[in-house]
């Protein structure tokens, strides 16, 4: 049983796509990279977003496959979608409320991220957790997170109505408003709405 | 004679650009990884620890080395691509000559007949114009033990003042101000010191993008409570972050950083006993900023009152602070004064030699600590001794075994020597490891200047638009080939071990060296048979200097994962944190305050040219781009450079994201697409410098020089925005599918 965890701290990330470039370095997935990282809206920001699987506790990937190709490990990480089974037909995809799994037309099937696990199943971290040079995406022991890290962990989500328990966490400054709801706006630091102080100056 | 042998767009059929794609053979190719070597990344000063997995004599990937304390197996996406610099159709694997009847300019010949051309040449330019009339160019990518060497050469074999190097281009504003007001060049602080501070003061610094690793530092302050400021002209991705965010703009540094210190003297944040018992001249520096008011310097930076009110607090207040700073002050005409005011900073509040707490640069280039101590640089010989220095020259000499007359005198500086070659007083050059043709400033200056040279002599790995001028080319050796040692920019001496053998005929740049000094008739100056004997050598010259490497060896430089110098004997631990105690490397040992009025950079906006430009890196580029332009994972991230514009700028110019503009300076115009995004300053364009050619940045800024690091001003230069026909889709999404990549275009694997 692996005693660590996969963390996600997007407000750290700095859009580097060092974990881009290493996911397509792991074993099990040569050449291709399954992580995702998207500018917000690089017009307005340089925000940037990472995003692994969360491993759910009850995959909606999984459940909507109609042909029972996507298996969860009994270190509870969802696999890619089994090859002889997989039929292509981008259910999960599409019905993946943090949008991880993609559909290759080339090999003809679900791609996405396992946690790198030849690595964490031997006890090493993950490619993307490996390099991360902000730590946005980070791999331990709780132990190890409560003693070098600020923030609370958070293991849900609510999309709509469909709460969604997951095995990698995101951090949080306050969990007393209950799973995250990712509907809601994020405040920002009192400078954002005007970086440069411009007022009505250049309109 | 060396304009181009032919077209640019036959040098770039032949000698690429081309990509890199995937490991040798491919992703499947199924190679079984014989050994790990522990090395170091060879992009940027943070030099950090990374395992090479070679197989049949090539680096086929990497694995993260955990541990390597100072980044414990992080990387940006250069170290974890930069094993496809490896096995790459572009290497140069034999000695070249110029020849315009040669399909891509240049026909390949013998080791033997480009040495012998090589030092005829030599012979004959400086027999009929003078011995300085032939310089050397080298680089601070090249390790400790290359950096000595070529020095060496210079001053013993090729006999010639003028050796410069390209951390001109890099960190010689901080040196020059390190040295005036500390005493010493190098940076104060071991990282492990700024997870300690209370307050991180970011100034002129893309740390996210230039020093990825550092940012992990600074997330480790915060994590203990720490505050951000971060001043930049652009909202960088680290600055999105910060607690307080001064949106400078270009060329007023040291206009935020005297009106801080203005304010740390009208609230007393100071350290009055520090600056009684460690410092001198602080009230000249307190009256060059009386009349630095909080609105005052408002106005000259257009960053609000109240943030400058609220930085000069944190930094004032908070008992543990450091004060990181980088290309971003360091690149002007005024680099030496506006680090130097950030030291007054540091000294004002007695923030120097304790726990979390120093003024601190953040090394650009992968050797740029190191590389100057070793003597490589105009003015300096080994141990970072003063080449006008009769004790330094007569210590040099004993150990060169030379009389000290043969050590030439100072010599001029990289854009000066670019300078001189234009004016026809230098005639030969011989350059390793620096891209001028890129890097320095006003590229149609440089691109005549090496065209008017009777003799340019190239040695480099791969064919970098600078060699597109060379009469001869000779293929060295690349990072992982060879071993040595860097010092990063800690201040941390590491080791370089060699991954591979240099492919086809290319060699070692050090035996390529040693043989040109041989030819020279000067052999007797340079008997190595390794890398290690070089090194050996360099122990003892560097002894009794500032940087001093005596007691030092691979061996322990290994076993304690590196070594900070000074360690000037056997035994002695090292000195990660410099000025310990408010002990200063000057003789009396303080600290200097400096008087730093306030001056405008060499060329402000007017009429014609109403906008400021500001140049600088992106995460995914590394220098000229002569390796990461030849990485085809790290192109396609930032595939050209973009003109990063305001949308209220954007708006004015009738310009959206993806149009093409004209960008036009005093020196030149170039033409690409827009990127508009609300976190640079309207009155401001940024265009990343990575490029050559007419996408070169260099094509627009100006030579002015620092009067005294004489590093060039790429961060200030006045331009014209206007639309231009075209538009291109910028795409920012980066995860690519298979059939995607397929479908890609300049891409090969």
């Amino acid at each position: 049983m692996i005693d660590q965890m996969f963390v996600i701290d997007q407000s750290r990330c700095i859009g580097c796509e060092a974990c881009v470039q290493a996911c397509e370095e792991c074993g099990t997935h040569r050449g291709q990279s399954l992580i995702h990282l998207e500018f917000v809206d690089r017009g307005a920001t340089t925000q940037t977003a990472p995003m692994v699987c969360m491993h759910c506790e009850d995959p909606t990937c999984a459940e909507v496959c109609p042909a029972d190709a996507i298996k969860q490990n009994e270190d509870g990480v969802v696999q890619s979608a089994l090859k002889p089974r997989c039929i292509g037909c981008s259910n999960c995809v599409l019905a993946c409320p943090f949008g991880v799994p993609k559909y290759f037309a080339l090999p003809d099937q679900m791609m996405k991220c396992d946690m790198c696990y030849d690595r964490t199943s031997t006890g090493l971290a993950p490619m993307c957790a490996s390099v991360c040079p902000s730590q946005a995406l980070w791999y331990g022991t709780q132990d190890e997170f409560v003693a070098t890290r600020t923030g609370n962990l958070l293991h849900e989500f609510r999309f709509g109505n469909q709460l969604v328990p997951t095995k990698v966490a995101t951090v949080v400054d306050d969990l007393l408003p209950g799973p995250l709801d990712v509907m809601a706006d994020a405040a920002p630091a009192p400078w954002q709405d005007d970086p440069f102080g411009l007022g009505e100056e250049w309109t | 004679m060396a304009r181009p042998p032919v077209s640019e767009a036959d040098l770039i059929d032949r000698y690429g650009p081309h990509m890199n794609q995937a490991p040798p053979g491919g992703w499947d190719a199924g190679l079984v990884v014989e050994r790990q070597v522990e090395t170091h990344c060879c992009f940027c000063g943070q030099q950090c620890g990374i395992k090479l997995k070679v197989a049949d004599n090539q680096v086929v990937g990497f694995e993260p080395w955990y541990d390597f304390p100072f980044n414990e197996g992080k990387l940006c996406p250069k170290g974890v691509k930069r094993y496809l610099q490896g096995a790459h159709p572009d290497r140069l694997l034999e000695p070249l000559e110029r020849d315009p009847g040669s399909a891509g300019g240049f026909r390949p010949t013998t080791w033997d007949a480009a040495l012998d051309r090589t030092v005829a040449e030599i012979r004959r330019i400086q027999d009929t114009y003078g011995k300085d009339s032939f310089a050397l160019l080298s680089g601070v990518s090249l390790t400790n033990e290359k950096s000595y060497l070529i020095g060496k050469f210079a001053r013993l074999a090729l006999q010639t003042a003028n050796l410069d190097y390209n951390g001109r281009l890099c960190m010689v504003s901080a040196g020059a101000a390190n040295k005036k007001a500390l005493g010493m060049d190098r940076a104060a602080n071991p990282w492990s010191d700024i997870p300690l501070a209370d307050v991180v003061f970011i100034t002129g610094a893309n740390v996210a993008e230039c020093a990825p690793i550092t940012t992990s530092y600074v997330w480790r302050a915060r994590d203990r409570g720490a505050k951000v400021i971060v001043a930049d002209p652009r909202v960088t991705p680290l600055a999105r972050t910060a607690d307080v965010f001064l949106g400078l703009r270009p060329g007023t540094d040291s206009a935020l950083t005297g009106t801080m210190l203005h304010i740390l003297i009208q609230n007393d944040w100071l350290d009055h006993e520090f600056i009684d018992a460690h410092t001198l001249g602080f009230d000249e520096a307190a009256a060059a900023v009386e009349h630095m008011t909080p609105s005052w310097g408002a106005d000259v930076c257009g960053v609000p009152e109240d943030r400058i009110l609220e930085a000069a607090r944190l930094w004032g207040t908070s008992a543990t602070g450091m004060l990181l700073h980088a290309r971003g002050i360091e690149h002007q005409s005024k680099g030496v004064e506006n680090v130097l005011s950030c030291i007054n900073l540091g000294l004002a509040t007695g923030k120097y030699g304790k726990p979390g707490c120093g003024v601190t640069t953040i090394t650009g280039q992968g050797n740029g600590q190191g590389g100057r101590e070793q003597g490589h640089k105009c003015d300096q010989l080994p141990g970072n001794r003063d080449i006008t220095n009769p004790e330094h020259r007569e210590y040099v000499a004993s150990v060169w075994g030379c009389d000290v007359d043969e050590i030439p005198g100072k010599g001029i500086t990289a854009q000066e020597i670019m300078n001189a070659i234009h004016d026809g007083e230098i005639k030969g050059l011989l350059s390793i490891c620096f891209n001028p043709a890129v890097s320095l400033p006003d590229t149609g200056h440089t691109a005549e200047a090496l065209d008017r040279l009777e003799f340019y002599g190239v040695v480099d790995f791969f064919l970098s638009e600078s060699a597109h001028h060379a009469d001869v080319v000779l293929p060295g050796s690349l990072h992982e080939e060879d071993e040595g040692t860097s010092t990063s920019v800690e201040g941390r001496t590491i080791k370089i071990n060699a991954a591979v053998s240099p492919p086809g005929q290319a060699r070692l740049d050090w035996e390529i060296f040693v043989d040109l000094a041989e030819r020279l008739g000067r052999g007797r100056y340079f008997p190595y048979r390794s890398t290690r004997e070089i090194f050996d050598e360099l122990k003892v010259a560097s002894h009794g200097g500032t940087a001093d490497y005596f007691g030092m060896t691979w061996e322990r430089i290994e076993d304690e994962h590196g070594i900070f110098w000074p360690c000037p004997e056997p035994g002695h631990p090292g000195t990660p944190r410099l000025y310990e105690g408010g002990v200063f490397a000057h003789p009396d040992g303080r600290a200097r305050f400096s008087a730093v009025p306030f001056r405008e950079a060499a060329e402000v906006v007017d009429g014609e040219y109403p906008l400021w430009l500001t140049t600088g890196r992106v995460v995914s580029q590394y220098l000229s781009g002569t390796q990461t332009r030849r990485i085809g994972p790290l192109v396609e991230q930032y595939p050209e450079p973009l003109c990063e514009m305001h949308p209220r700028l954007a708006q004015r110019l009738e310009v959206d994201s993806g149009d093409l503009v004209r960008v036009s300076s005093r020196r030149g115009t170039m033409v690409l697409p827009a990127r508009v995004v609300e976190s640079i300053r309207p009155d401001t364009v940024f265009i990343p410098y990575h490029w050559a050619g007419t996408q070169a940045a260099n094509q627009l800024t100006n030579r002015a020089l620092d009067p005294v690091s004489k590093i060039p001003e790429y961060k200030v230069s006045a331009v014209r925005v206007e639309k231009a026909e075209g538009h291109v889709e910028i795409r920012d999404r980066r995860v690519t599918t298979l059939q995607e990549r397929a479908k890609g275009e300049g891409t090969s694997s």
